[in-house]
């Protein structure tokens, strides 16, 4: 039995985190119609109380926070476990609910005259069961218990995508949850063996007991690939754009912002904490090879949608690829485990700051949308006009994934930059600064239309609810400024805005974003299909339009069925000879 | 011979599964999927874990045997579209290696696995002594890992929510599923008169066991939410509108009891989810009564699916 599955002062604190938002989702179900938005309400407040209690006890105790379940410790009972990265992801999600929510009383309000409307009571009782269900991922310790927070993050993830009850946004879903499924049984397949082999699923006692061999290399593979299904990382992606895309706005925020991070905090969990000498430098080169492809694929498409959303969808596509770019950085080639420092640090500030970003953008997208009628990207002249704050709030999303001054994404990128220079692995390096060039050319595209005047006569600014507009701008100020979080972190990493390096970087980074949107940005009128590439007189353009088209043709072949199902399997086979061949 | 009798089913399990999957008629595959559920209620019967037979019967088998048949009966309309989508030989071709690397992987991992497996059963029957219940999978259940247990009570619970999410807005509070006609003095009506109190004293006799013998709520609720769908089918009652509070504390009870009775630990017994001494066994009790009923009503109501009628009074109840 280890030291430390004793329970904590504070640790009650971690229970009643995954339990208040279930208890909001039942009193929600029984008192239904109105209620359930009061209820959902109250309990938003009650947990971020508790999230900024757990952060506050943790900063006392300068320690991981336990609570050990019904008195009996691991290996035969169960511990939840708050470290670091548990209480800053439970911190962020509070916050990003809190938004969110606060947005979400313009969408999902009861209408007057009705006891009880279906989309508002299940969005209600869905958004605090992705609350609890997330702080289960955060804080269990038990590969099982992580299961059910799987299980549970899922059924209440797929029901978000088709809250409009349109035949298009259901079949998404059926999408989503099937591939989900498969995900789920890999994982569950993985942790049977894990078990079978050591005789325990308890995070803290596996570490300590796990050696390499058939079994655990099996089960690692087979987890992995199964939590990436889940997570949607390149090329198993294929239910993520029609389902974030189709939602409801308040909830492809939840879904694009939140869920896809409950899997990715699983991996982490696994390769830093339960098996950290396993998968080895080879798996993780495989990982960030992953995102790498995420990366350049969810960019490019995202560059050449026509709808908003759509884009936005792309660009969590990409920014999921991002997250996975520190795996190799994190490898300690001295002793071939994975160790938590600054590429770990920049992993999770990265997927806090996306996940704020992300919120702020598909809110002001549906702001947008519900202003104009429509979310055409080259129907957007005018929209600044009309709506400035939703506009502002996009741009400032944006501008905070391109990871500018002083944004999150910038402390994340130094970190991880750093990083790759320490353990000399400087293709990463390349991705990191290519995915920020593609990420500053969406955010161009988007804001060269939305900020051009309209044609037509000036129309009238339109009213949306403020209290909407001020939940996105305050998501993206959250990202913007969440650089000012490195007075906790190691180093002096954010420079003074006006250093003449920093302002070289900007520039440099604009004028090449700019390119990109000019080079692989859609142009009206829009190609019809290849016989017209060679009308195009620029042998340039010409070219990036053929790269465009080639990459679309890519995203689209991997998003079929049996490819997708093919690719699970390959990355399987993949992963668990990438480990074995690190012996 | 014994060795024989093992082999049987393995063989048998192992044809199933191949016939489930081939199969290109999707009640067909459904009919291979339920004989495949009860081959692996024998072998589990075989591997003395009676426990998960009895769950893998009831629920694997059973419950989701009846939800595949009625969406196979569903999918009639769109059979032959679905058939003639079938990918090119050569994605088949490489499926079949890849799935046959992916089997023989797991298998390798299957027969690297250590002998005598490691395992927590004898810590479990150290430790069960204090919880006062005689079943070590109860004893697992309801003590040492009852929080994953209460977990999936919510897990069924989002479940059912989910299924309720898919009503078209116009019927929302109404009533789930077809009101169904069967012939008042045919077979299925006949059934649906004699078979209910035998089956519900059946899953109450399950459930009690559970305690000390294999048995427990979840397998007792499934048979008699099984017996209430036998009723609902053969036209002799309906299923109530879900708009309706009593239904819905109905649902929550059980995990609501669940959680009331853990957070009560942290004050008498220093944990959430503790029992206090000589205290466990009735706490277990109470809690699996209150979660019986709730399950049951929860399964069922997955079962019967999303609202699909306005509330009004069915006409059997409105005639006076």
């Amino acid at each position: 039995m280890t030291a430390d599955a004793v329970t904590t002062p504070g640790g009650l604190l971690l229970p009643l985190a995954v339990l208040v938002p279930f208890l909001g989702m039942i009193a929600g179900l029984v008192l239904g119609g109105r209620n359930a938005q009061r209820v959902a309400m109250v309990t938003i407040v009650a947990g971020v109380a508790i999230a900024l209690g757990i952060a506050q006890s943790m900063l006392q105790s300068g320690d991981t926070l336990v609570y050990v379940l019904g008195g009996f410790a691991p290996p035969l009972g169960i511990a939840l476990r708050a470290d670091g990265l548990s209480v800053v992801m439970m911190v962020a999600v509070a916050v990003v609910i809190g938004g969110i929510g606060v947005y979400a009383r313009g969408d999902f309000g009861t209408p007057d005259g009705v006891r009880e409307a279906r989309a508002p009571l299940m969005y209600w009782l869905l958004l605090l069961a992705v609350w609890g269900s997330l702080n289960l991922v955060f804080t269990s310790g038990d590969l099982f218990t992580l299961y059910v927070a799987l299980e549970l993050l899922t059924f209440a993830g797929v029901p978000l995508v088709c809250l409009d009850g349109k035949g298009e946004t259901l079949r998404s879903a059926l999408r989503y949850l099937l591939f989900a499924l498969a995900g789920s049984i890999f994982y569950l397949l993985g942790a049977v063996l894990v078990y079978g082999e050591w005789g325990t699923l308890d995070v803290a006692l596996l570490a300590q007991r796990v050696q390499p061999g058939p079994v655990t290399w099996a089960a690692a593979a087979l987890m992995t690939t199964g939590l990436l299904a889940k997570t949607a990382l390149f090329p198993l992606h294929l239910w993520l754009p029609p389902a974030h895309a189709g939602a409801p706005p308040a909830a492809s925020a939840v879904l694009s912002a939140l869920v896809v991070k409950g899997s990715f905090f699983i991996v982490v969990r696994l390769w830093f904490d339960a098996m950290p000498a396993l998968p080895g430098f080879a798996a993780a080169q495989l990982l960030a090879g992953l995102g790498a492809a995420a990366i350049i694929v969810g960019n490019v498409v995202a560059l050449r949608q026509e709808r908003l959303k759509l884009l936005i969808a792309y660009s969590t596509l990409a920014q999921i690829g991002y997250l996975f770019i520190m795996f190799p950085l994190a490898f300690d080639a001295g002793t071939g485990a994975f160790v938590r420092g600054e590429a770990l640090a920049g992993g999770m500030l990265q997927a806090i700051s996306h996940a704020t970003a992300k919120a702020a953008m598909f809110l002001a997208a549906g702001l947008i949308y519900a202003t104009l009628g429509h979310d055409r990207i080259a129907d957007l002249a005018g929209a600044a006009r009309r709506v400035p704050l939703s506009v502002l709030a996009f741009a400032l999303g944006g501008v905070a994934l391109t990871g500018a001054l002083p944004s999150g994404a910038y402390v994340a990128k130094k970190l991880l930059l750093g990083a790759a220079d320490a353990s000399g692995q400087w293709w990463w390096a390349l991705v990191l600064q290519a995915g920020g060039l593609f990420t500053t050319g969406y955010v161009l595209l988007v804001l060269s239309h939305a900020l051009r005047a309209s044609a037509d006569a000036p129309a009238p600014r339109v009213r949306v609810r403020r209290s909407q507009e001020a939940a996105a701008l305050a998501l993206a100020a959250c990202s913007l400024l969440l650089g000012f979080a490195d007075v906790v972190l190691p180093g002096d990493l954010v420079k003074s805005p006006l250093d003449p390096g920093e302002l070289a970087t900007l520039v440099v980074t604009v004028a090449a974003g700019a390119a990109i949107a000019l080079a692989l940005g859609r142009r009206l009128p829009a190609l019809p299909a290849g016989a017209a590439l060679a009308a195009i007189g620029s042998p340039i353009r010409r070219a990036t339009v053929a790269v465009g088209l080639l990459v679309e043709r890519l995203d689209f072949a991997l998003r079929h069925w049996h490819v997708a199902g093919l690719s699970l399997v390959v990355l399987t086979l993949l992963f668990a000879a990438a480990m074995s061949g690190a012996r | 011979m014994i060795e024989v009798f093992h082999l049987v089913p393995a063989l048998l399990i192992g044809a199933l599964a191949v016939y489930t999957t081939v199969a290109r008629d999707t009640f067909a595959a459904t009919v291979g999927f339920i004989a495949y559920g009860l081959m692996l209620t024998v072998a589990w019967v075989q591997l003395h874990g009676v426990d998960v037979a009895l769950t893998e019967s009831a629920i694997g088998g059973g419950l989701t045997g009846l939800l595949l048949v009625r969406a196979s009966a569903k999918l009639r309309a769109t059979e032959a579209a679905a058939r003639a989508e079938r990918p090119r030989a050569s994605t088949r071709l490489a499926a079949a290696i890849l799935a046959a690397a992916v089997s023989a992987g797991l298998a390798i991992a299957v027969l690297a696995l250590p002998d005598p497996a490691p395992t927590l059963a004898p810590e479990v029957l150290a430790n069960m002594g204090p919880t006062g219940v005689g079943n070590p999978i109860t004893a697992v259940l309801m003590a040492f890992r009852a929080t994953d247990t209460l977990l999936e009570a919510i897990v069924l619970l989002l479940a059912l929510v989910g299924v309720w999410s898919l009503a078209p807005d116009r019927v929302w509070g109404g009533r789930p599923g077809p009101r169904y006609n069967a012939d008042p003095d045919g077979i299925l009506a006949f059934i649906a008169r004699v078979l209910p109190p035998i089956g519900i004293i059946v899953g109450i006799y399950i459930f009690w066991v559970g305690a000390d013998d294999p048995g427990g709520k979840f397998q007792g609720a499934t048979i008699v939410a099984a017996m209430w769908l036998l009723v609902l089918m053969a036209g002799l009652t309906d299923a109530p509108p879900i708009s309706r509070r009593l239904l819905r504390a109905g649902l929550v009870a059980g995990p609501v009891a669940f959680i009331a009775i853990g957070f009560a630990g942290v004050a008498t017994a220093g944990a959430f989810l503790a029992y206090p001494d000589g205290w466990s066994k009735p706490l277990i009790l109470v809690v699996e009564f209150a979660l019986m009923p709730s399950l049951a009503l929860t399964l069922g109501l997955i079962m019967a699916g999303a609202p699909e009628r306005a509330e009004a009074a069915s006409p059997r109840e409105a005639a006076p």
